[in-house]
């Protein structure tokens, strides 16, 4: 049996938060840099957790990324991914510096190796909000 | 002014059951505090420190089983931070103990995970009303899944293989076949690890703990206390403890909580890794142990899957681990530290019988709470005889 797509939740949000769930609505990955040191953080925060500054701009990154690591997942009891199984759960590296969690669609999970270069792919939810989701590049 | 060889682990009690669908946690803790005092030649009323976690203590969970117990502490510790709590709740006390403000302090945990049938390493994810767990929840990353990503990491970057981590999942179940308490004594092989079904890749069903019932309890006092009682005292020589990843993962998912925790256990008791001669190594997943050994210096960054070859880790090896067969075969209530405690102090104290570590004189203890590859935390002692 092929394994049912993941329905995601519209996320719950905050207002550190909102820019990011919002960017990934348009199609766009939004993160944090810092006015004051220039970190670029992920997730986001009121704060940057580098230097303690306030100021914090929001900034389109390119969505290119290489898998840090993967998982292929058998087996989780959950109702929202019981059906789903095998999905593939990794980390990610943006090319801007931050690590994101992430699941990989858009190829076979065996084909998937740590390095593989990989793009950002985007599925909507309600409130015009979207999940972050990565395919080959 | 070091903690190191002031305070002593006076009792120790695991609760002999697996499967306990009649009791409630506060009872198992209970009969644990018993166990302990007994243990120890103390009575209830000795008690004046309450160090306590489980998986559904929350506010007031400590005082709630101060009211159980019947007992007026004038020291609490609800401290948690997963399953290394416990590991934790030793220097809370020995550090508390040390500057007076208490004298004999009652560690305790009770879970009746199994019976209530909790899926604790494969039911994660989904939404919730959390913004801060948003980044996460959409993925369903099971407890396994995230311990699975350090594995493939490790297998990337080393060429770690499967047959090593399955070494390790035999060998604890070598060291159960020894424990009459273990939950799972049938001796396996590399070849049924593999064989068993896949949880979350590269981590087969036996690669993972058990789920039992459970609980356990220590007394805690100062050595000159300890010196008058029941037991040989077994000495808190070095603690630590630390918190890993930033920012999801970050920086590098192999360099864990036992890195910074080991360390500093190490340098309070002023003590190399040659002196050790067993360890309690948290083992929720064959990853889990084989990463703190790399962490905690036994071996290089990348060497863990070498030095658990060859029955190195088993008892006779050159460095036993979790002689009582660890939690994945003897016993995994859920939170897990309080066994690796209690398995170093009946080491030290010695007598195990085919299980004993001849002649072990001093412990390491590593636990780890929470999810090893995204937000964890670590805590590490180092226990000697007197």
């Amino acid at each position: 049996m092929r394994p049912k797509e993941i329905e995601y939740r519209t996320p719950a949000t905050n207002w550190q938060t909102l820019a990011f769930w919002e960017g990934c609505g348009r199609g766009e990955l939004v993160l944090q840099r810092c006015q004051d040191c220039d970190v670029v953080q992920h997730k986001p925060r009121g704060l940057c957790v580098s230097c303690l500054s306030s100021s914090l701009d929001h900034f389109v990154a390119s969505g290119r990324a290489t898998v840090y690591t993967f998982t292929i997942t058998h087996q989780n009891g959950m109702p929202a991914f019981r059906d789903a199984c095998p999905y593939v759960l990794a980390y990610v590296d943006l090319e801007e510096g931050p690590r994101l969690m992430t699941h990989i669609v858009g190829c076979a999970p065996e084909d998937i190796s740590i390095g593989m270069p990989v793009r950002a792919d985007f599925v909507m939810t309600d409130k015009d909000l979207g999940i972050p989701r990565f395919v080959p590049a | 002014m070091s903690l190191s060889g002031k305070v002593a682990i006076a009792g120790a009690y695991e609760h002999p059951t697996r499967w306990a669908p009649d009791k409630s946690e506060s009872l198992i803790m209970a009969e644990c505090a018993r166990g302990a005092l007994k243990d120890a030649g103390l009575e209830l009323s000795d008690v004046d420190g309450l160090f306590a976690a489980s998986m559904s203590m929350g506010i007031m969970g400590v005082p709630n089983l101060a009211e159980y117990l019947n007992i007026k502490p004038r020291y609490l510790d609800g401290t948690n931070i997963g399953g290394s709590s416990f590991v934790a709740h030793v220097s809370h006390a020995a550090a508390a103990i040390h500057a007076g403000l208490c004298e004999v302090a009652l560690v305790l945990y009770g879970s009746t995970a199994a019976s209530n049938a909790m899926a604790i390493g494969t039911g994660l994810g989904g939404g919730g009303a959390d913004p801060e767990a948003a980044f996460i929840a959409p993925y369903g990353m099971t407890t396994v899944g995230s311990y699975a990503m350090v594995a493939q990491r490790h297998a990337h970057l080393y060429g770690t293989r499967p047959e090593q981590l399955a070494e390790i999942a035999v060998t604890m179940r070598q060291h159960a076949s020894l424990n009459p308490e273990a939950k799972m004594q049938k001796p396996i092989t590399v070849d049924d690890v593999l064989a068993s079904r896949v949880i979350s890749t590269p981590l087969h069903l036996l690669d993972c703990c058990i789920i039992s019932d459970g609980g356990g309890a220590l007394i805690v006092t100062s050595l000159e206390r300890a010196r008058d009682l029941a037991k040989a005292p077994v000495v808190l020589q070095g603690c630590g403890e630390a918190v890993c990843h930033q920012e999801i993962g970050a920086p590098d998912l192999l360099t864990i909580a036992a890195e910074q925790s080991g360390k500093q256990a190490f340098a309070m008791a002023g003590m190399g890794h040659d002196a050790v001669d067993l360890c309690t190594i948290y083992d929720s997943f064959t990853i889990t142990l084989l990463v703190t050994l790399e962490n905690l210096g036994f071996c290089k960054p990348g060497e863990g899957g070498a030095f658990v070859e060859g029955g190195r880790i088993g008892l006779g090896g050159a460095l036993p681990v979790n002689p009582d067969g660890g939690g994945l075969s003897s016993n995994h209530p859920g939170m897990r530290g309080i066994f690796l405690v209690i398995e170093a102090v009946r080491q030290l104290r010695g007598g195990l019988g085919p299980r004993q570590v001849e002649g072990a004189e001093v412990a390491l203890v590593h636990g780890t709470g929470g999810t090893l590859g995204s937000l964890h935390s670590g805590a590490t002692l180092l226990l000697s005889r007197d």
